[in-house]
């Protein structure tokens, strides 16, 4: 299937290409929008290889709203990026070992993987033929209850990524003046107005 | 897998088309078009003098949390999809162990409302 082909070596190469460019871009917000252009190429890699749902998820959840969110800090940072890029050269032997490292981690996974049955077997369930059942639904057979550990544990991380978000981001302003409506609602007449009789002459 | 593909075959179709034209329409300006650059037609042209600051300008980081709590939701909505299509064939126990996901995630959500997280001011 040569069209098949061809695309896989397109959205490849596109990842490559705008995966250098993230870290190439000067501008940060394009650094982002190649960010994004990779997240696209990368569902359509997912595609290729018949993990619809997979590609579908990563479009909705990493282009909608990841590379959005990656889209604030840039603008919310007040950095001069110019500046920051100075000590590219200092940095390159840490990121270097960095990256060294996990190259090393994933040649011994795939390593472990291919020479060990038994790591194939524990890690991959048998994929059911498409004509039989669609991506989405051989995924919910099995996340649910084989993998119902990592499951909760995602729930888990879920939950406290929920609660550090707000540690670390909400701040209660002094002086802001909110509606409160059960407030509104609770106030009678008796204490909101009040009637005086008022002689002429006199005033209150 | 090859019937798959081929279901997709349109959007492959009209990414193919959206690169032609793309190239085509920048390549057609850049070649068709004179050209006389010059440093001052890319200069910052602003009633005249030079701008003050960045074009960017600071967000509030409260436009952050509600990003990040909007992810979170995301994620716990893509996670029901293959639930709710499998739900004939995983029984019991993968509707409980959904729910339990859920209740987690609601505890999450109280905790944020509690906290006036989700009040804008």
């Amino acid at each position: 299937m040569i069209v098949g082909a061809i695309a896989f070596y397109l959205f490849a190469g596109m990842i490559i290409a705008s995966a250098v460019m993230v870290i190439a871009a000067r501008n940060p917000v394009h650094s982002v929008l190649f960010l994004i252009l990779s997240f696209f190429n990368a569902s359509g890699l997912f595609v290729l290889l018949g993990a619809e749902f997979l590609a579908m998820i990563l479009v909705i959840v990493y282009v909608g709203a990841v590379a959005v969110l990656f889209l604030f800090v840039v603008m919310m940072l007040n950095i001069n990026f110019v500046e920051l890029r100075q000590g590219f050269l200092q940095y390159l032997p840490i990121g270097g070992l960095v990256g060294l490292i996990l190259l090393i981690e994933l040649f011994f996974v795939i390593a472990a993987g291919i020479t060990d049955p038994e790591v194939v077997a524990l890690a991959s369930a048998p994929i059911p033929p498409l004509s039989d059942l669609t991506n989405t639904e051989a995924l919910g057979q099995l996340i649910y209850t084989r993998y119902v550990y990592l499951f909760q544990t995602a729930g888990m991380v879920l939950l406290v990524a929920m609660v550090g978000a707000i540690v670390l981001t909400l701040r209660q302003r002094e002086g802001v003046r909110k509606q409160s409506i059960a407030r509104q609602v609770a106030r009678t007449r008796e204490e909101s107005i009040e009637i005086k009789t008022v002689t002429p002459g006199s005033g209150i | 897998m090859e019937d798959l593909l081929r279901e997709y075959l349109p959007i492959l179709i009209f990414i193919g088309l959206t690169l032609g034209f793309a190239i085509l329409f920048i390549a057609g300006s850049y070649f068709s078009a004179e050209q006389r650059p010059d440093t001052e037609k890319l200069s910052t042209y602003e009633c005249g003098f030079a701008p003050f600051e960045d074009s960017r300008s600071q967000f509030d980081v409260r436009f952050y949390l509600v990003a990040i709590l909007f992810i979170i939701f995301d994620l716990e909505v893509a996670f029901l999809f293959p639930w709710a299509i499998a739900l004939r064939d995983i029984g019991l126990f993968g509707f409980w162990s959904m729910i339990i996901f859920l209740a987690i995630l609601t505890i999450g959500f109280a905790y944020e409302w509690k906290k006036g997280a989700l009040e804008w001011e």
